[in-house]
């Protein structure tokens, strides 16, 4: 054919065609998406510290292990309420002349997604520990050290971030600790970090794949009935909800976190206390050196089953054993400090 | 006629079933529906089988009319054709019939009756075990009863149809062929009854026949000896050889010593990038097992990533196959390159690009962290105009050919290359990034930077090199065209399969899906295109050091490719999106498929520009520390990847995944090692082709050119 003898020809039409192609699925569809979405009413773009911030999480590269995404498929739940629309990354541009838009959607999920983490994780203390050494309070992580955006100071001044090393993870090192500013705007930004709720009348999208349709179709098809009713597995929900700051031993970290192992409140058997403080929070402790609990029910939406196997999992471990409570207890409990959902409309 | 009815027909039947599997596919492919991996291999397996069955279609009708045209063509003599072609029974057979003179004309005994029904019950068999196998194959991996169901009904009559067809057109052809046969016969036997001249010679092919060798004739008792001076390296080998030795690269060719320079400084750099890059790679992966390595800010795992993953990138694989395409794009246009200078703009400005843009990373200054888009633009601006004076330069080359036709490998290479600027382009305008607009374009960029570049470029480098160590023409044009065209249309479409379940429009996600399996017309044809060039030539593989290069590369492009598609499927998407599976996966392909490429390319072409060897069993050690450190790297890391994607869906908490990943990610380091270690040897393999080492004959030449300038008396 003439077309393959004629360079000129050829090459125009390979280009032409590839050059469709792209306005069909790239340029097209980016124009669609970037001028037909605005900002959620609820959001608010990132102030100074935050963004200061986002630069640092941009050029350390976290992006390369942690991804920003819920996606619509129901193993994403455990990082958000709901699944993310295109106007949650509405108010994110183009960071400045030199550098492109920064969504940091992520390809890979190394590390935990930090979509929500601002919910999730709001405590300052594990932040700062964490970041200086991952390992100081989840044993198991490969996360790197970010030792650098802290400074050793022989006098910390008034203002400045202690953070409370365990010996262990010191190395060496005598003097205090202290979060350097990239640091502390790090935390910030990750603090900042929140999925904000959809306003009335928005369609919440649905999250796919659930355990449960899945179950049902199998029990309908293989005709045994009802499937057996699902059991909240304590030890689990202990790793995903508590373990990061509590540990996996129940024994804290001295100085930062309490332990829970021969705790007071976990061996009352009343479990009020214990219930209030994982729904409500807990700052009784600070003269002790001890940070702030925040209210990790509430914020990570757990049910009072989840919440009765997390209390029972703490009552019968680590050489702990006071008497079991019941769903119906915790139910009590919470009622009667209003319902979860009104926290969350308050915040 | 009816037989060209037939066939026709039933090309265009095959034709329609592929795109028709290819639509029952995507209709799976929503979220309600359970679809899974078992499912994508049926399909695969029964669109290649549908493809290998369109190839079987298309030799028998080209057997037909050959035939055919043979007997016209031949016309008088070919008679006498047939007797050549008849064995010793048959000859004694048609011998004793003349002598019985008999008169009734029995039938001929056909020489391949027996063969024909042997086949045929084949035939059926096979199509029964075909049948079986995928109804086997569906009760193991799909889990919904209703799934089952709703793929055997459609299987069934699909493979049934397709059989009947195959068995209906099979039978015309035999029975065609059969009478043909039959009719030849008899006109034989005719011949020899009446025409004495054919009996004669039916006498003297007898004798022929008969003639058996002693087995002596080219052996003898003397010593092996060669007195006139006409054997090079004669080399008597008894016993087994532990390792075999290999060809020796065909001879220096002519070509002009300044481009010569201009490649080996290309392929130079590539060398000392991928040394260095795989090195970063290493560490990071090491740093998987010991995360508290370093605790310096420029050396960490985040900063180093993108670092590793440019550097081969644009560094290793881009310089490689701009060096290579120099050579290509002037030898198949048959004229010299353009401008030799223009060449060295484009390599110092991509040199300065990886620089400066490694540096800046290690800085912490990237561009927002888009995936192989974390070169800020000044820097990428740099790489890219490296790209365009090299493109200008190959098409200048191109417009003063001195053949006809465009070879095919042109095609690929400078599409690759007005696509990489367009890509680059696209990826790097800020209009319309803003939001998701931005990962739109990213999905979109990431994803043909691999296919529109590195395929695209290597696929051109493949169809001139492959053909040209085999010593063979490239199997099909057409096929070639096909694979041309259809790369474009469906891995254009793609590169959203990124983000599927993300909040990127759900019918841009279906776009990418249906496109990924539109990717397996394009990798089905090339794979079938390079492997049937290789038919006939199986054994010199075992005789060359280049070859198996190429083999693996193909291997890989077909089973990474092919992966590539059944990963983009939700139901998979599901358990391999975000997990080690994905690296297993680019490892799998960018370094199974383009460096083993490359390598080959290099292997085939250096030795013949420099006139140096490298030592075969230094490119033997090179491919299997490769070979099997990718293997230690990227089958732990699937496995690994599955567990860990399955543990994410039961909901176990996230810490379990990493903690289940330990021993996995050993593995890789272990890999990588080895991996790595190939490269160092292939760098020393480049030195030694490069200048420093010569081979025996050149030094002997050398030594002896030396021996003439020192005077007689002198002392050595």
């Amino acid at each position: 054919m003439e077309i393959y003898n004629d360079h000129k020809k050829l090459f125009t039409a390979a280009l032409c065609f590839f050059l469709l192609l792209t306005f069909f699925v790239a340029i097209g569809p980016a124009f669609t998406s970037q001028n037909n979405n605005a900002p959620l009413p609820g959001s608010k773009p990132l102030n100074r510290l935050e963004t200061a911030g986002k630069a640092v999480f941009i050029a350390e590269g976290c992006v390369a292990c942690h991804t920003q995404q819920v996606r619509n498929v129901d193993m994403d739940k455990v990082w958000g309420a709901r699944p993310n629309i295109a106007a949650d990354y509405a108010n994110i541009i183009r960071t400045d002349v030199w550098r492109n838009t920064a969504t940091l959607m992520g390809s890979e999920r190394t590390g935990p997604d930090l979509t929500n983490v601002g919910t999730r994780q709001p405590s300052n203390d594990w932040h700062y520990l964490h970041l200086f050494n991952p390992r100081s309070v989840v044993a198991e992580s490969v996360m790197p050290s970010y030792e650098w955006l802290f400074d050793i100071k022989e006098y910390a001044w008034p203002n400045d971030v202690v953070v409370n090393v365990p010996d262990d993870f010191k190395k060496g090192i005598t003097g205090k600790i202290v979060a350097s500013y990239k640091a502390v705007a790090l935390v910030a930004y990750l603090r900042s970090l929140k999925e904000i709720t959809l306003p009335d009348g928005k369609p919440v999208p649905i999250f796919l794949y659930g355990k449960g349709a899945a179950e049902k179709a199998g029990a309908a098809t293989s005709g045994k009935g009802v499937a057996a009713k699902p059991e909240f597995d304590g030890a689990a929900l202990y790793a995903t909800n508590c373990q990061s700051c509590h540990q996996g031993n129940g024994e804290g970290l001295v100085g930062a976190f309490p332990a829970l192992k021969g705790s007071k409140v976990v061996l009352d058997d009343n479990p009020e206390i214990q219930v209030t403080i994982i729904m409500k929070g807990y700052n009784g402790r600070i003269s002790e050196g001890y940070g702030i609990m925040p209210a990790v029910g509430t914020n990570n939406n757990l049910k009072a089953e989840e919440v009765a196997a997390i209390v029972n999992h703490e009552r019968s471990n680590w050489g702990n054993s006071s008497k079991k409570v019941t769903v119906d207890d915790v139910k009590k409990i919470i009622a009667s400090f209003g319902k979860p959902e009104a926290a969350i409309a308050k915040k | 006629m009816k037989l060209k009815f037939y066939l026709t027909i039933s090309l265009i039947g095959v034709l329609l079933l592929i795109p028709g599997a290819a639509a029952y596919a995507a209709d799976v492919l929503k979220p309600d529906h359970a679809f899974n991996t078992g499912a994508c291999i049926i399909i695969a397996v029964t669109i290649f089988l549908l493809l290998l069955l369109l190839l079987w279609l298309i030799r028998l009708a080209r057997g037909l009319k050959e035939d055919e045209v043979a007997q016209e063509k031949y016309g008088d003599k070919w008679i006498f054709r047939q007797i050549n072609s008849l064995d010793a029974p048959q000859l004694d057979q048609l011998i004793s019939r003349r002598n019985h003179r008999k008169k009734a004309i029995g039938k001929a005994k056909g020489g391949n009756n027996g063969f024909t029904a042997v086949m045929l019950l084949m035939l059926v068999f096979s199509g029964l075990a075909v049948q079986a196998q995928t109804a086997a194959e569906s009760k193991n991996v799909l889990i919904s009863p209703g799934m089952i169901i709703m793929l055997t009904l459609i299987f069934i009559p699909l493979v049934v149809i397709v059989f009947l067809v195959t068995l209906k057109i099979r039978n015309l052809a035999v029975k065609t062929r059969y009478s043909r046969v039959k009719k030849e016969t008899t006109e034989l036997v005719k011949a020899i009854d009446d025409d004495d001249a054919v009996y004669e010679e039916l006498i003297k092919r007898k004798h022929a026949l008969n003639y058996r060798l002693t087995n002596n004739e080219l052996a003898g008792t003397i010593e092996a000896e060669d007195s006139k001076g006409i054997l090079l390296n004669v080399d008597e080998v008894h016993g087994p050889r532990f390792f075999a030795s290999k060809r020796k690269a065909a001879p220096k060719h002519q070509t002009d010593p300044k481009l010569v320079k201009l490649i080996m400084w290309y392929l130079g750099s590539a060398a000392f990038w991928l040394v260095l890059g795989t090195s970063v790679g290493e560490y990071i992966g090491i740093k998987f097992v010991s995360p508290d390595a370093d605790h310096i800010s420029w050396l960490s795992f985040g900063r180093l990533r993108p670092v590793h993953t440019n550097m081969v990138f644009w560094g290793w694989s881009s310089m490689a196959m701009l060096g290579l395409g120099y050579y290509v794009v002037t030898t198949v246009s048959n004229t010299v390159v353009y401008s030799i200078k223009w060449g060295y703009y484009s390599l110092i400005l991509m040199n300065a690009a990886i620089i400066t843009g490694s540096g800046m990373l290690m800085a912490g200054i990237n561009n927002g962290g888009g995936e192989y888009r974390e070169y800020i633009w000044p820097v990428m601006t740099l790489f890219a105009g490296g790209i365009v004076l090299s493109l200008a330069n190959y098409i200048k080359t191109i417009a003063q050919r001195k053949t006809r036709e465009i070879y095919i490998s042109n095609w690929y290479i400078v599409s690759a290359m007005m696509f990489l600027t367009v890509i680059v382009t696209v990826g790097y305008l800020p209009f319309y990034q803003n939001g998701l607009g931005e990962t739109i374009v990213q999905g979109y960029y990431m994803h043909q930077a691999v296919g529109m570049w590195f395929m695209f470029f290597n696929l051109g480098l493949v169809y001139y090199f492959l053909p040209q160590q085999l010593n063979t023409p490239i199997y099909s044009y057409s096929l070639g065209i096909l694979a041309f065209w259809s790369q474009i249309l469906f891995y254009t479409l793609i590169g959203t399969h990124h983000f599927i379940f993300s909040s990127i429009p759900w019918w841009l996600q279906t776009v990418a899906i249906v496109g990924s399996m539109g990717m397996l017309i394009p990798v089905f044809s090339g794979t079938t295109n390079f492997i049937m060039t290789f038919r006939g030539n199986f054994n010199k593989i075992g005789r060359s050091y280049t070859l198996p290069f190429y083999i693996v590369g193909i291997l890989f492009y077909f089973t990474g490719s092919t992966q590539g598609t059944a990963e983009a499927f939700r139901e998979t998407n599901l358990i391999w999106h975000f997990t080690d599976f994905t690296v297993a996966h680019s490892h799998l392909t960018m370094y199974g498929i383009i460096a083993f490429m490359l390598w080959a390319c290099i292997y085939t072409i250096v030795p013949r520009l420099t006139g140096n060897e490298p030592k075969q069993g230094l490119v033997g050690a090179h491919f299997w520390l490769a070979l099997i450190g990718l293997l230690f790297y990227t089958i732990p890391l699937m496995v690994g990847g599955t567990l860990k994607g399955i543990a994410w869906r039961d909901g176990k908490p996230f810490i379990d995944g990493v903690v289940l990943m330990t021993p996995y990610w050993l593995w890789r380091a272990i890999g990588g090692s080895l991996m790595w270690a190939s490269h160092l040897v292939f760098a020393w393999n480049m030195y030694v082709m490069f200048s420093g080492h010569k081979s025996h004959p050149d030094i002997r030449k050398e030594v002896f050119e030396k021996l003439n300038t020192i005077p007689f008396n002198a002392e050595i």
